[in-house]
């Protein structure tokens, strides 16, 4: 690898990065402002104009926050799961394709920070470590709220990540590659025609994957407070917070790339299109939060492995049929 | 090594960093005045009774088990998929069959209840 490759590779993954803890930080004021508004309240108003400024506001207040490590707590341990959470939530982006490639001095350079084979796999394989994270932060901070809120989080989280994963098998058979650029490739037609059963499944987990409402049990706010953080302060807080707005992203990221056909579409240019999409997927993760109330926890359990898990089995079989008949 | 893995390496080496500073920084920033009741684990303002590491539900476990027999089976579908394409009839009868291996142990485990969350169950 030359040395202008390794350049242009520390820059794109810089830019990613600064990109996403921005998006990250105006995904939390798109959420409160369009809640707000869907509560017919204003949301915030008064930092900044319309508000843009609540969040760095907030980021400022939390950065002076005082940082507590309870008594009792596992302290390396408890120090090291937020940083677990917010590390697989942000390298998992590496993998997605925002556009095609554009010239800077008679250089391609691609859209993406990392093109590698197996990509689909790497990212479900951060997303499994966040569970670490969360399950670790429930225990080591020797609270019974927070160990019963880590509990239910992991429950939930693996029985979810099952269907996911058998949910996107439709899309890896018709793409017949693990590499994202080869999948965003294959959509001529949008994979969400071909596979709008697939796509539904993949929706739900991943509400229930980024513990959102209505699958938010893990941090149920009037039975178990905020479940397994609820120890953290400052900024261990903040990492927390943060990762979970990030995996939303990288979520919406995924769903466009694997089924809205990526940053694919006509006029605009591929990374718009791309954005469009993401935040098309996020003002449903708020809509849905703002139109649904909390599943019970036994539902949702039985939700997921009953409901999901065969659905989403079946879903292979059909398409494997469909495939074999239609060529 | 496969070069298309570095910048992996950067991204993951990059928030790494942006974690540790961050935690680092507001250690050093914040004002603190510990005392014993702050550092209390939080229980509703009520003195906390007991060590919070306790027995809990066994389902938490059955799930966990569950879950990696099921995954597992999950990820063999992976490469399976991607080269269904060229398996055609062959690769549909072969998966046929595993999916319905799989689906005779689901059947079996969830007749066995171990899916269901009932209070009589735990």
């Amino acid at each position: 690898m030359s040395l202008l490759a390794i350049g242009i590779a520390l820059a794109k993954a810089v830019i990613v990065f600064v990109c996403l803890l921005l998006c990250v930080a105006y995904s939390t004021w798109l959420e409160r402002k369009v809640l707000g508004h869907m509560q017919v309240r204003c949301g915030p108003l008064r930092v900044g104009w319309y508000g843009l400024l609540q969040p760095i506001a907030d980021g400022i207040k939390l950065f002076f926050k005082e940082d507590i490590v309870v008594s009792g707590a596992n302290k390396f341990l408890y120090i090291l799961s937020p940083m677990i959470v917010m590390i697989a939530a942000c390298a998992s982006i590496a993998v997605v394709p925002f556009g095609d490639y554009i010239d800077v001095f008679g250089q391609k350079i691609y859209l993406r920070v990392a093109d590698v084979d197996i990509g689909v796999l790497y990212i479900f394989a951060l997303s499994s470590l966040s569970v670490y994270g969360i399950t670790l932060a429930g225990w080591s901070s020797n609270s019974k709220y927070a160990l019963l809120g880590g509990l239910r989080a992991s429950a939930q989280m693996i029985s979810y990540e099952l269907a996911t994963g058998l949910s996107i098998i439709g899309v890896l058979m018709h793409a017949g590659s693990l590499r994202p650029t080869d999948i965003v490739a294959g959509q001529d037609i949008w994979y969400i025609v071909k596979q709008p059963i697939g796509f539904l499944i993949f929706v739900i987990c991943a509400f229930a994957e980024c513990n959102r409402s209505p699958f938010d049990l893990p941090e149920a706010e009037n039975e178990l407070v905020p479940g397994f953080h609820v120890e953290y302060s400052s900024m261990k807080f903040a990492l927390f917070f943060m990762a979970e707005y990030a995996h939303m992203i990288v979520v919406s990221a995924l769903a466009a790339t694997l089924f809205l056909g990526g940053w694919r579409g006509p006029v605009l240019p591929g990374i718009v299109w791309f954005m469009l999409k993401v935040f098309a997927m996020m003002f449903f993760f708020i809509w849905i939060r703002a139109t649904y109330p909390r599943f019970r926890y036994d539902q949702l359990m039985k939700f997921g492995w009953k409901v999901l898990f065969p659905v989403a089995l079946l879903n292979i079989v059909v398409t494997g049929i469909g495939m074999v008949i239609w060529g | 090594m496969n070069e298309g893995y570095i910048p992996i390496l950067f991204m993951l080496a990059l928030a790494t960093a942006f974690c540790v500073v961050v935690v680092i920084l507001s250690r050093l920033v914040g004002k603190r005045q510990d005392s014993s009741e702050k550092l209390m684990a939080y229980e509703c303002g009520n003195i906390p009774t007991g060590n919070a590491r306790q027995r809990f539900p066994i389902k938490f476990y059955i799930i966990a088990m569950l879950f990696i027999v099921f995954d597992i089976e999950a990820m063999f579908l992976y490469p399976w998929a991607v080269i269904y394409k060229s398996l055609k009839l062959f690769g549909l009868i072969e998966m046929v069959l595993f999916v319905g291996i799989l689906l005779i142990g689901f059947i079996y485990i969830w007749k066995k209840g171990a899916l269901e969350w009932g209070s009589r169950n735990i």
